[in-house]
């Protein structure tokens, strides 16, 4: 086994126009992880998607997969990953056989090692008797496991997922992180997901969360949750100014303020809770306490709430 | 591979490198593309008939209407109708619509995501944009050729030989004018904006090649038609179907040599502005 890392990202910035996508992204990803790239809409994380799948020509900084530079030695690269897109890729006036059949000659098999590739995909992901089925008539969890077929046909070492279960039910949901674990244990194969929902980057080995074109945290997800620290309370007041003020003076700690909400984040907040509500009977509307979330750490690196833009 | 710093290289990255060589397959993409564009257009039939119909409904209608206002071009030393001079013209505009049709394919292409799946694969954007184009030629000069199967009820009788050249002719023009589909439809957004164009432009181009009326002596129309490079496509044609009749150089119709060199010269601009431009990366493509 090498110790070259899956992907290797260093200052990667990215512009369109005037409007900044990314700026300064650092971050790596070993061999063999199921990374996820977590971060609200807009938040650049389809950019670095598609810098990623060579779409996009990279402007400034450098990223390498499996060491070899994504501008430099394009091609490479493009043998290397593996991609399913969003939207769908697949030509849905031609069989799911026939998709598969002409994605294998794009990337330079053929005749009998692509039959067996073939046969292997579908047999893999459950599809062998549909190989003959117009993709129109599939369902879409169907279609998205053509997708995935279709980017493991080549054998990637990188496999790169953007946003992979929008539109999926939450039955198909788990059979598709059933899928990629189980891709992961059985190969040399990384993994790498675009998210925006919490849930869905809770089954990530690591993150990184983008917000605005900025790396603003990075680690395994229980790691980012208990960087937080103790409890996260959430208190809503109709007058959250006045109460803000008045729980610095009292308990010298200062409340975040968050879209009309005050949030505490404190050890012992069982404790806090009780004398908090014993103190301000009434300014205080409702109070929740619980263990860090992710939004919680999303709210704690930024300062802002994950879907920012609706509540501003 | 020899670029590919072997040193830094995990083994498996090796043996898979050198089994699809690091600038990717180049011949096998071309025929995938093409099979694919050939079993697209059979699947639709409302294609086949588009292609067709409306050009052979376009001779026939003209040909009736306009017969008696026919002048024959001073080139023409028997007596020509108007349903045989027009016959050629209808010829080339079925290759123009099937090129036409085949390469709006790529706006869908792109918007459905199918392009996306080819631009992120070690395809090189040559064999990308020669296996659209393979595909719009086979399917163009398939039409067309059946279309000229109807020459000799215009009193066209074609010796093998010249068949044989029209035939290489009709591939040539058919690669030409799906190439300057694809230069169109590469950079659109939308099939509405495709059709606006074919309807200033493309149309034009057709109309304005002697395909339809035979250019004057003189006059800014005969400007135009001169400076139209499909003119050259048109005439090379008629003189292949003619090619027993000898027509002089001269008259009012651009000579054979002329005219391959005129194709030929548009035949590689459109090839060369597709291939730039299906080699830029650009933020469009990554939607």
């Amino acid at each position: 086994m090498s110790n070259t890392q899956a992907i290797d990202i260093q200052g990667l910035s990215h512009r369109y126009g005037d409007r900044a996508a990314l700026s300064e992204i650092s971050f790596a990803v070993s061999s063999g992880e199921i990374f996820g790239l977590l971060g609200p809409n807009g938040g650049g994380k389809t950019t670095l998607f598609r810098l990623l799948s060579t779409l996009l020509p990279i402007q400034s900084g450098s990223a390498r997969i499996l060491g070899c530079d994504i501008s430099a030695q394009q091609s490479m690269v493009r043998t290397l990953i593996g991609v399913v897109f969003q939207s769908p890729s697949l030509d849905r006036m031609l069989t799911v056989g026939e998709n598969l059949r002409h994605q294998g000659h794009l990337y330079g098999l053929r005749g009998a090692t692509l039959r067996q590739r073939i046969n292997e995909q579908l047999d893999r992901l459950g599809l062998s008797d549909r190989a003959g089925d117009r993709v129109a008539s599939l369902s879409g969890g169907l279609q998205r496991r053509v997708e995935i077929a279709k980017g493991l046909l080549h054998h990637p070492r990188l496999l790169l997922l953007d946003e992979p279960s929008t539109g999926l039910d939450p039955g198909a949901r788990d059979d598709l992180w059933r899928y990629l674990r189980e891709l992961r244990d059985g190969g040399d194969v990384t993994v790498l997901v675009t998210t925006h929902l919490m849930e869905e980057a809770e089954n990530c080995e690591r993150l990184a969360i983008l917000d605005q074109g900025r790396l603003v945290a990075e680690g395994p997800p229980l790691k980012l949750k208990s960087a937080v620290g103790g409890d996260c309370i959430t208190i809503t007041s109709d007058v959250p100014d006045q109460l803000s003020q008045q729980i610095a003076e009292r308990f010298h700690v200062t409340p975040q303020q968050i879209g009309g909400n005050l949030r505490i984040e404190r050890e012992g907040g069982h404790e806090f809770v009780r004398e908090l509500v014993d103190a301000f009977p009434a300014e205080v509307s409702t109070v929740t306490l619980g263990k860090p979330t992710l939004q919680d750490v999303f709210i704690h690196v930024t300062g802002h709430q994950f879907w920012g833009e609706e509540s501003a | 591979m020899s670029t590919a710093p072997v040193t830094e290289t995990p083994p498996s990255v090796k043996t898979e490198a050198s089994r699809q060589s690091a600038t990717g397959p180049f011949w096998l993409p071309i025929w995938t593309l093409t099979v694919r564009e050939l079993v697209r257009f059979f699947r639709q039939r409302t294609r086949v008939v588009g292609a067709l119909g409306q050009p052979l409904l376009f001779w026939i209608l003209f040909g009736a209407g306009l017969k008696g206002s026919f002048q024959p071009p001073p080139w023409a030393d028997w007596p020509m109708s108007y349903q045989e001079y027009f016959f050629p013209g209808v010829a080339v505009m079925i290759l123009m619509f099937t090129a036409i049709f085949s390469t709006i394919s790529i706006i869908e292409d792109r918007r459905e995501g199918f392009l996306q799946g080819v631009l992120v694969a070690p395809v090189s954007r040559l064999s990308l944009v020669l296996g659209k184009l393979c595909g719009g030629t086979v399917l163009a000069v398939l039409q067309a050729g059946l279309f000229l199967l109807l020459a000799p009820t215009m009193g066209i009788h074609l010796t093998a030989a010249a068949a044989t050249l029209t035939f290489a002719w009709l591939i040539l023009l058919a690669f030409t004018l799906t190439a300057l589909g694809f230069v169109i439809a590469w950079p659109m957004d939308s099939t509405q904006g495709f059709h606006a164009i074919m309807s200033v432009f493309l149309m034009p181009l057709w109309l304005l090649s002697g395909a339809f009326f035979p250019g004057g002596e003189s006059g800014w129309l005969s400007w135009i038609i001169s400076a139209n490079p499909l003119t050259y496509g048109m005439a090379g044609l008629r003189r292949l179907l003619y090619f027993e009749r000898e027509i002089p150089d001269g008259a009012g119709l651009p000579s054979l040599a002329v005219s391959l060199v005129v194709t030929c010269l548009f035949c590689a601009t459109c090839v060369g502005l597709s291939v730039y431009l299906a080699r830029r990366q650009v933020s469009k493509d990554a939607r």
